[in-house]
């Protein structure tokens, strides 16, 4: 089953497919136990069409930042099925993966640690274009001139350390870097969560012009909701590796229908007092996802678990315009 | 009179490239179990503050002001030696990273029980009661077998709940916080902020805290001062603040938050960046970057002056509080 809810709001094409996807990762625990496994990413399905967002939200552990992996082909799923533009990933050549990949492409959050500090932007955009293209030299340099000037940085920075920028014009570069091939889908992994207000400010507006202008898909890793809230058209909350709620961004945020999606909604700190929800305080920490609870892996922080949460895992099911994995989510109003 | 006392604190550093005035002329004033929010974007000099306030300046930077008393006694006159006396036990501190802040060497009974050795003289079964009693009321589960625990061996709200403990061993009157929450889950900084207005609350303590949250002040704090470049842009009670700032840097700052522009496509951005030690404009330091600057802004320094409840660094504070239809765009 995949998420039928968001994909009806219009009929542009879907690029990227999820389906099942699940990463374990095998972790020693000692000279003389056997080893366990770590369930980074376990059953995640999804649709992303060409100009849409895709916000993946969840505390740290959740595995966004596996899913995210997965996605962009930098370690390969355990099990589940990845297609691009209809095109599925799984048995293909280095070589046919080589061209797959350049259909996706990532931002990363620190924009202090993921831009080489020995390169000038100049052959930090072009680097790209000599892996994956045999383009002569002035034209490569000539792409990452009119890419600097879409992006919002002057052309003549173009020789230019990343030293010499604030974080703000360095996220600009990770993102001139992600679209010199031209990509489908840009997964952005925590893109603003390193800067300020007003830069962050800055660099979501520039987010959303270029997904205007080029036909971007986002996938939008963030654990801030009021960033998701503006800038998102559909929404998976993860936790503990699995998708507890799927589905359009009105849909999630204004009646949300999982016990945890509503603990994030209420922790989240407002600025304005009328926007302020009920206090539901969250118990307890993530458990260890070496160790996980039986049943639901919520139901130890969670207000309305019954006996029900700790015997049975719930299921993913369609209600009220939206996935979600809740026993109780009938009740959640 | 309030329980800390600042007036006209500057922070200089020595640098290779000059001398940098990280923060130029702050007044700051704490009252007895007042909760105080400093919020500013990086470089506001927010944590210079802070680390003024401490007494933990390192030794290329130079402190000039014209008063910090806190409780009746002179800051700045003080022998290094009395000094210590208080860092640690009257006012104490939360750092921003608690994985780091804690020393991994020891083990987190050893570095709380360290502190109620040095200020008040405990030791033997007594210090460890206080040391189990203090890890109860900062709300970590079995006490008696986390005396024990190594700092790697606790989740990111653990640690920094053990650096609470550490904070509040030997009831401090003052508690500055500095980020105490930037590195932690929403859910884990929601435990953690409840966690400190409570012990705020119980011990009457006085808090400051330093973050660049708006969200995080709006509900903690009662009184705000948003700094800007060094200074104090604005400072009010936290409910006129956010509903009506008067600084024009304070209404851009608001207005830019995802959270205020709901329906709206485009986020309102503050054009230009701080500015740096070279390019300080000679008029209002916002002044490069307000839509509303005038030539006697560009030519002449603001001071702090009295508007509704609270004071604001502009000579032509916002009417009210809205920065109009377009926005801090220009």
């Amino acid at each position: 089953m995949t998420s039928t809810t968001t994909q009806t709001t219009t009929d542009s094409p879907v690029v990227l497919e999820a389906h099942n996807l699940r990463k374990h990762y095998a972790v020693k625990r000692g000279v003389f136990k056997p080893m366990a496994t770590v369930k980074a990413l376990d059953g995640v399905s999804f649709q992303l069409q060409a100009g849409r967002t895709l916000a993946v939200v969840g505390e740290s552990g959740c595995g966004k930042s596996t899913l995210a992996r997965s996605v962009t082909m930098i370690e390969p799923p355990s099990s589940g099925e990845l297609h691009y533009d209809g095109r599925t990933v799984l048995g293909r050549s280095a070589a046919e993966l080589k061209e797959l990949r350049r259909t996706v492409q990532m931002v990363f959050q620190n924009p202090y640690g993921s831009l080489n500090p020995r390169k000038t932007v100049g052959s930090i955009l072009t680097e790209p274009l000599v892996i994956n293209t045999d383009m002569p030299k002035d034209e490569r340099r000539a792409r990452a001139v009119a890419m600097m000037g879409k992006v919002g940085l002057r052309p003549d920075q173009v020789d230019r350390y990343p030293h010499m920028f604030s974080g703000g014009q360095r996220q600009r570069i990770a993102i001139a870097r992600a679209l010199m091939l031209n990509p489908r889908v840009v997964v952005a992994d925590e893109p603003v969560s390193a800067l300020d207000v007003s830069i962050q400010a800055q660099v979501l507006n520039l987010m959303m012009d270029l997904q205007e202008e080029l036909n971007l898909a986002y996938l939008f890793i963030s654990h801030d909701l009021s960033v998701v809230r503006h800038i998102a058209d559909a929404i998976m909350v993860m936790y503990l590796g699995k998708p507890v709620e799927h589905g359009a961004k009105d849909v999630v945020f204004n009646r949300p229908r999982h016990p945890y999606t509503r603990i994030l909604l209420a922790a989240t700190p407002r600025v304005n007092p009328a926007l302020r929800v009920e206090r539901v305080i969250p118990k307890g920490e993530l458990p260890s996802p070496l160790n996980p609870p039986p049943g639901c892996s919520f139901h130890k922080r969670c207000p309305f678990a019954t006996d029900r949460c700790a015997a049975e895992v719930p299921a993913l099911r369609p209600v009220d315009d939206r996935l979600v994995a809740c026993h109780h989510a009938e009740q959640m109003t | 009179m309030p329980l800390l006392d600042i007036k006209n604190l500057s922070v200089e550093f020595t640098t290779r490239a000059g001398t940098f005035r990280a923060v130029d002329g702050i007044d700051l004033t704490v009252d007895e179990g007042e909760v105080v929010g400093i919020v500013g974007e990086s470089g506001s000099g927010k944590s210079v503050t802070s680390l003024a306030v401490m007494g933990l300046l390192g030794s290329n930077g130079r402190i000039v002001a014209d008063r910090m008393n806190f409780g009746g006694t002179d800051l700045l006159t003080l022998a290094p030696s009395k000094r210590r006396k208080i860092t640690g036990k009257d006012i104490a501190m939360v750092f921003q990273e608690p994985m780091t802040s804690l020393n991994p060497c020891f083990t987190v009974g050893f570095q709380i029980m360290e502190t109620l050795r040095v200020h008040e003289g405990l030791s033997g079964k007594a210090l460890r009661h206080r040391a189990i009693a203090l890890l109860e009321q900062v709300g970590i589960p079995a006490p008696e077998t986390r005396l024990s625990a190594f700092p790697h061996q606790l989740s990111g709200g653990m640690s920094q709940r053990v650096m609470i403990a550490i904070a509040i061993a030997c009831n401090p009157r003052l508690l500055v916080a500095d980020e105490p929450t930037t590195a932690l889950d929403v859910t884990i900084q929601k435990q953690i902020l409840d966690l400190l207005v409570r012990l705020q609350k119980e011990r009457g303590m006085a808090l400051i805290l330093i973050t660049h949250d708006m969200g995080v002040v709006a509900e903690t704090a009662q009184r705000v001062a948003v700094m800007y470049a060094g200074q104090v842009a604005e400072t009010r009670p936290v409910a006129d603040l956010f509903a009506r700032p008067r600084h024009p840097y304070t209404g851009a700052l608001l207005d830019a938050l995802p959270e205020r522009a709901l329906g709206k496509r485009r986020l309102p951005t503050i054009p230009g960046m701080v500015p740096g030690i070279a390019d300080r404009p000679a008029g209002c330091l916002f002044g490069p970057r307000c839509r509303f600057a005038t030539d006697r802004c560009r030519a002449e320094r603001p001071a702090l002056t009295e508007v509704d409840n609270g004071r604001a660094r502009c000579f032509f504070p916002l009417p009210d509080g809205h920065l109009g239809a377009e926005g801090a765009i220009q």
